[in-house]
């Protein structure tokens, strides 16, 4: 601030500065204040929100430049190839930008405005990767995808020279499902009954548990797929089916499904839990009507989440599963395909339909995931406890039917009690 | 429960004797203790099994191959012998490329969406990079196989011709600023299978690292503003000394994920068995990936090698992974659960 505020001795400034006036020729006034030259120009407050016009300037200029250069580059010396001329450009911007920024900045906005670029571009980079990943394979598989049969057949009358208009891989979409089915049946109700053990019986066997449940998470996927070949095949003559792949996916996701919940569970506030402690009710009621039901969301995603990853895994099922051109519905007998695996085994093959029908099947599988990804996040979206409009009202209800009955029985009750009869009995009976 | 009632008082009874406490069970409780019990001993014994049963049969090859099984390099189960150091050697050194690759994608990720990104998108970023973790090996595979591989390895050639002389960077049988279309000499290396793997893993990272970032204290964003911080400044005094740990810990996480990786693997690399340090170089291995390539023409015996070789890796992974959870449980406060 230019205003030099000497010693006030009585007042504020605005009654100090009226004083000053009103003295004009007086030998001490009590207060001086500068006076603002006429020559100095009105101060502009800074813009500290928005974009501003210098930033965006050398932005471009710095993004030109950098281009600019790069292309001369590739054109005199000999650099080819994309990806090097994106590296070359980016570092070349970012150099060109930190320059550009220094002649009218201090260090510290020089080092912000850097990491802010670098920030900002890796950010992109992995976003438009996934992108990438989607758009890439929908394009290579778009020939196979256009054609019906595509979605109706499977690919036992298919050579590898006829064209796109025969064979399918509605018998991979029927694997799938299958085995992914019964892999969930197997792993849904262990690995939720562990987690609520973990949450809710303490022990050593509690600590045994979470410590395995902990390590098997590390376990490599292609290792349960030859645990299950040793054991299922090798052993026990099953053969190469559908069985054995989804115990092996089974094996794959119930540490998975377990620990996800067991998380979810712990989550659950104490206070709630306690709450139904202190009204009385016991151990199993209150994790069936209070635990339960408040982490209800949380499980939902951690099954979604352990159903997605198990309908991407390729690796335990190309060890166990063995592949097929022919539609199998019985998973207890005969290989049988599944859409990774399908997307898997199609590529390997050099000619170019059965690479297109290889992309077509992995872009059935990644919408598969993308719906129970979303199915997940509509779940899941809410944290414990949290209740959609219309769960909201179903609970209103039922607790408006709760007060009803309540006084009814109370005037039952009150009834009763004079002819001795005893307490209602269904105490916790009711059901949220 | 409430199995004993208020103990009713008779007249005379003057002086209040406490009231017998018991917290025996009732039915309905023990049996739902008992399920749970046996719910957790399963999964215990289903999961215990894998291990044991993987233990033992590894246990026959181990015992066969001695301690030549960890400096071997050939894969020979049949005939002579077989080790895992190519294999290890090579499966560590697609694992460090893909964090070397993973970090600053995860850690710039999980800065832009925790501290730049506008209110509006970042709910939607948060879904696509958990998208992308939930994106199947498989589709990763291809995209590296068919494109990535192809693109790349013009940055390969040109990181070899500028950095060659970095024994790690150098390739055999090539001479450096050659114009020539070298595509064949670059492709199906330890960096273009850890590059693919890098994406693999960086959601995972990201996530892990996002949400440490998000729960930086307010009030000390705000003291480094009001002291005159820039962004950055803030982000380097107060963001990135919270979430320090959880940096450690979802790298590790991701490197944990990358080591056992295997379809993508497969599907880029070209497998040789021996030491292979030049990571641009064709041809490399990794222990999944052999697995995959060969338990189909194995012999028992053969198996049981491929199992030693697995649980080698499981043994690695399971390292990584424990030194992840410790690190990232250490960076919490703990006092997030019980609101």
């Amino acid at each position: 601030m230019s205003v030099v505020d000497q010693p006030v001795p009585s007042g504020s400034r605005p009654e100090a500065t009226v004083a000053g006036q009103q003295s004009g020729g007086a030998p001490l006034p009590l207060t001086t204040l500068s006076t603002r030259s006429a020559s100095r120009p009105a101060r502009q407050q800074r813009q500290i929100a928005g974009v501003r016009r210098e930033d965006v300037l050398a932005l471009t200029g710095a993004a030109a430049s950098a281009l600019a250069t790069t292309g001369l580059l590739w054109m005199v010396a000999p650099f080819t190839g994309i990806v090097g001329f994106i590296v070359v450009s980016w570092c070349l911007f970012v150099l060109i930008y930190a320059v550009l920024i220094g002649f009218d900045n201090n260090r510290p906005t020089v080092r912000d405005r850097i990491s802010a670029a670098v920030v900002h571009s890796l950010a992109v980079v992995v976003i438009l990767v996934l992108a990438l990943i989607v758009i890439y394979t929908i394009f290579r598989g778009a020939k196979a995808l256009a054609h019906l049969n595509f979605y109706t057949q499977d690919m036992h009358k298919t050579t590898p020279l006829s064209g796109l208009t025969s064979g399918g891989i509605l018998y991979a979409i029927v694997g799938t499902l299958i085995e992914v089915g019964i892999a969930m049946a197997i792993a849904v109700p262990l690995g939720l009954l562990a987690a609520v053990f973990l949450n809710e019986v303490p022990g050593r066997l509690n600590r045994l548990v979470r410590t395995v449940v902990d390590a098997m998470t590390a376990l490599p996927d292609i290792l349960a797929g030859l645990f299950i070949y040793a054991t299922l095949i090798l052993i026990f003559g099953l053969g190469l089916c559908g069985l054995a792949a989804a115990c092996a996916l089974a094996v794959t996701v119930i540490s998975i499904i377990c620990r996800a919940a067991y998380v979810v569970l712990r989550l659950v506030p104490g206070g709630l839990t306690e709450a139904s402690y202190a009204l009385g009710s016991g151990h199993w009621r209150t994790v069936w009507h209070v635990t339960l039901p408040t982490a209800r969301s949380g499980l939902a995603t951690a099954v979604i989440l352990g159903a997605a990853r198990a309908i991407g895994e390729t690796s335990p099922v190309l060890l166990t599963a063995g592949a097929t051109f022919y539609f199998n519905f019985n998973p207890a007998s005969g290989p049988m395909m599944s859409l990774p695996l399908a997307a898997y085994t199609l590529v390997q093959n050099p000619e170019p339909n059965y690479i297109a029908r290889g992309f077509g099947a992995a872009v059935v599988l990644l919408v598969l995931v993308l719906v129970l990804f979303g199915i997940a996040r509509m779940i899941g979206g809410r944290g414990a406890g949290q209740l959609t409009s219309r769960q909201l009202a179903r609970r209103m209800a039922a607790s408006r039917r709760d007060v009803h009955r309540y006084t009814g029985r109370t005037v039952a009750g009150q009834l009763a009690a004079s002819a001795g009869g005893g307490q209602a009995d269904d105490y916790g009976g009711a059901s949220a | 429960m409430a199995q004993s009632g208020v103990p009713s008082l008779s007249p005379g009874h003057a002086v209040a004797v406490p009231r017998k406490l018991s917290n025996r069970l009732g039915a309905s409780d023990l049996v739902f203790r008992g399920v749970a019990r046996a719910g957790g001993l399963i999964v215990l014994l289903l999961l215990g099994l894998v291990g044991t049963f993987l233990f033992f049969r590894a246990s026959q090859a181990l015992h066969k191959a001695g301690w030549s099984f960890i400096t071997t390099q050939q894969w020979n189960p049949n005939g002579g012998g077989f080790g895992i150091a190519a294999m290890m050697i090579g499966t560590i050194l697609i694992a460090l490329v893909a964090a070397a690759v993973a970090i600053p994608l995860a850690l710039a990720t999980a800065l832009y969406i925790s501290e730049y990104a506008p209110r509006s998108i970042q709910r939607a970023l948060i879904s696509v990079v958990d998208l992308m973790a939930a994106v199947p090996s498989v589709v990763f595979g291809l995209w590296g196989a068919f494109l990535v591989q192809w693109h790349i390895t013009s940055l390969a050639r040109w990181i070899n011709d500028w950095l060659g002389w970095i024994p790690l960077f150098k390739v055999n049988g090539v001479t450096t600023h050659s114009a020539q279309p070298t595509a064949t000499t670059y492709s199906a290396s330890t960096f273009i299978a850890g590059v693919v793997v890098a994406l693999m893993i960086t959601p995972i990272a990201s996530s892990i690292m996002r949400e440490a970032f998000s729960q930086a204290p307010a009030g000390e964003r705000e003291g480094a503003y009001a002291l005159g911080a820039t962004r950055w400044g803030m982000i380097r005094t107060v963001v990135l000394p919270f979430g320090v740990g959880a940096m450690i810990g979802g790298t590790m996480l991701g490197l944990g994920r990358a080591l056992g990786e295997t379809i993508a693997v497969v599907m880029i690399i070209s497998p040789v068995f021996v030491i292979q340090p030049h990571i641009l170089q064709h041809g490399g291995s990794s222990i999944s990936a052999t697995i995959a390539l060969q338990y189909l023409e194995a012999t028992p015996f053969a198996v049981s090698a491929l199992m030693a070789a697995g649980l080698a890796l499981f043994a690695l992974t399971l390292v990584v992974n424990i030194l992840a959870a410790v690190v990232v449980a250490r960076s919490r406060s703990g006092a997030v659960s019980e609101a």
